[in-house]
């Protein structure tokens, strides 16, 4: 029955995602960009913030791919760079999201009752909130940093995570082996994390992978309007930010993080899709 | 109906204490206050000053009585008045803003629906063809592209190299002299980019959600039975199909609006027009405690009273929770 068993894994899950050409591409792209952002000091000849008073905003050439920006930085440099921020911030506040989502849908879920109750409607008013706003006020009242954006954009990226898991805990905790691990002893806490998790997290891992796509467009458009990383450190949003302010001038510096986005987020977004066909029941055979 | 009816507002109740309780506390979490803001660069501020104006905006006392005074005052519909030097109470400067910001809102998900429904049913009923996969291209690219992105290229295209449109506001200098008609054309010139933008950040996800609800009502008996009448296929796909499929989406209507608030801080501050997000951008940089409140409260009723209407229209359109 677990879902995520490693036979399953190998004999349906992983064959049938393989099969899957698009979802390839875009794990591809993920796994390269990770390779790129890591190996970023050895691929390019330049710093992300040494300044360069002669080379300021150049067209792209051979010696600046993308360019340089306002302060004369290479702006291939500084998108690798900023590889870096967003992934990094897509893993963390994702990571966050589905740990406290995944506690919240499984204690309510589990236990029912009054605690199902108030779990639930804390869901139903996190959920009334435009998610930016809150975002937005809680970066700025605080100093903005990545550690704090990560957090914030996590805490308040749990609900849908939180509902998936107590409706798949629903279901299983109905279920006989269920009823076989209490009849032998299991605490409370061991059947829920040993016994119906794992089996619970299947939409997870779709909603997380999607998950991680929104969270790096979030930290652009926080970075973007300069509650996010703060520059010099370079993230794609705030390269766009000066792309916006030399817009005239300057198409490259906002061309080419601009693209970096995208192509982030669509990649995400197309692994997440393939993973979700994968796991879905309907498409057995 | 009527009871069900009377459920829900019930349990808007509890809900608004909710949203008022976390506004509260997100707003209170962090350290710093703003009078350290508008006093730190003033050396001539003395600690008596800086007590006094303290005590004006109510800060030195404990927070569960801070809490309650500002929930009473909720109740009288008073959001209290600004931190900022204009001092003007919240809800006239929320009242000058929200409409814009409203109508903006309003006339993108028009349009995002309009252009949505068509694009998702064709993509159902020409399933896995060409032009199916060209949509779904369009589609993730459409989840994909980061609106404010957008927004650049598109003002660097029609603003910049094309002088076809205006870039920023919603007025042109002068605009007052025109004829009614000059007005308007004036408006919908500066706001067709903002609403374009608007709109497209969602139509990739309404077009999906509409491609897969017209997959399962296609697939239902009631279809096949149309089909072996003899009824034309156009009957079939646009009257039958299209009117069950239509249902889901009056939720999804409900529940894009936090997400269209949401994001109107970033096209409002691109492309300068004076709304909500704008002023919540205003007040969150100078710390303007009551008006990032009054905000997010209104922010958050908003969105409950849209998914009740919702969940309301939805009722009212599906005949078999009608007459339950």
């Amino acid at each position: 029955m677990p879902i995520l068993k490693r036979s399953f894994i190998g004999a349906v899950f992983w064959p049938r995602l393989k099969r899957n050409r698009l979802a390839m591409a875009g794990g591809a792209v993920v796994l390269l960009l990770f390779i790129l952002s890591l190996l970023a000091p050895w691929l390019t000849p330049y710093q992300p913030t040494t300044i360069n008073a002669w080379k300021v905003l150049q067209p792209p050439s051979w010696q600046h791919w993308f360019g340089t920006d306002e302060l004369g930085r290479d702006v291939l440099t500084r998108v690798l760079f900023g590889a870096r921020i967003s992934l990094k911030v897509g893993f963390v506040a994702v990571g966050i999201a589905v740990l406290l989502g995944a506690v919240v849908g499984l204690a309510a879920g589990y236990y029912g009752g009054w605690l199902d109750t108030l779990l639930m409607r804390l869901v139903d008013i996190m959920l009334c909130f435009p998610t930016f706003f809150l975002i937005l006020a809680v970066i700025a009242f605080l100093q903005p940093s990545i550690w704090i954006i990560m957090v914030v954009i996590g805490l308040t990226g749990w609900m849908g995570v939180a509902r998936l898991v107590r409706a798949e805990v629903l279901a299983i905790r109905e279920m006989e082996y269920i009823m076989a691990a209490r009849c032998i002893g299991c605490s409370d806490l061991r059947i829920m994390v040993r016994h119906i998790l794992p089996n619970a997290l299947s939409p997870v891992l779709v909603a997380a992978t999607l998950g991680v796509a929104g969270a790096i467009l979030t930290e652009s458009a926080l970075s973007f309007l300069g509650i996010g990383v703060q520059p010099p450190t370079p993230s794609w949003g705030n390269i766009l930010t000066s792309g916006k302010d030399y817009i005239e001038f300057a198409w490259w510096l906002s061309l080419f993080p601009g693209l970096a986005i995208l192509i982030t987020v669509l990649a995400y977004n197309l692994l997440g899709e393939g993973i979700r066909d994968a796991l879905d029941p309907r498409n057995f055979r | 109906m009527t009871a069900y009816l009377i459920r829900r507002i019930l349990l808007l109740i509890p809900l608004m204490f909710g949203i008022t309780l976390i506004t509260f506390t997100v707003i209170h979490l962090a350290p710093g206050e703003p009078v350290e803001m508008q006093t730190a660069m003033n050396p001539k501020v003395g600690r008596e000053a800086r007590e006094r104006l303290q005590r004006f905006y109510g800060l030195d006392k404990p927070l569960q009585v801070q809490y309650l005074t500002w929930l009473e005052q909720l109740a009288h519909l008073d959001f209290g008045r600004s931190f900022s030097s204009d001092n003007r109470p919240v809800l006239d400067k929320i009242k000058e803003r929200l409409p814009v910001t409203l109508s903006l809102n309003i006339v993108a998900l028009l349009l995002e629906f309009g252009l949505a429904i068509p694009i998702g049913v064709m993509a159902a009923v020409h399933r896995n063809a060409l032009l199916d996969k060209g949509i779904t291209l369009f589609v993730f690219l459409g989840f994909a592209v980061p609106t404010f992105w957008l927004a650049l290229l598109l003002m660097y295209l029609f603003g910049v190299k094309l002088h076809w449109l205006p870039i920023s506001g919603l007025h042109t200098l002068g605009y007052e002299g025109y004829s009614w008609f000059g007005r308007l054309w004036d408006l919908t010139k500066h706001l067709f980019l903002p609403i374009l933008v608007a709109s497209f950040g969602s139509l990739a996800g309404v077009s999906r959600y509409m491609r897969s609800a017209m997959l399962q009502v296609i697939e239902q008996d009631y279809i096949t039975t149309a089909r072996a009448k003899g009824l034309p296929e156009r009957v079939v796909i646009w009257r039958h199909a299209l009117r069950n499929a239509l249902l889901p989406l009056i939720t999804l209507a409900g529940f894009s609006l936090p997400g269209l608030i949401g994001g109107s801080v970033i096209f409002e501050t691109i492309f300068a027009i004076p709304g909500m997000g704008q002023l919540f951008y205003q007040g969150v940089m100078s710390r303007d405690y009551p008006l990032v409140m009054g905000i997010l409260v209104i922010g958050a009723f908003l969105t409950l009273v849209g998914n009740l209407l919702a969940d309301l229209s939805y009722a009212l359109a599906d005949p078999r929770i009608r007459r339950s």
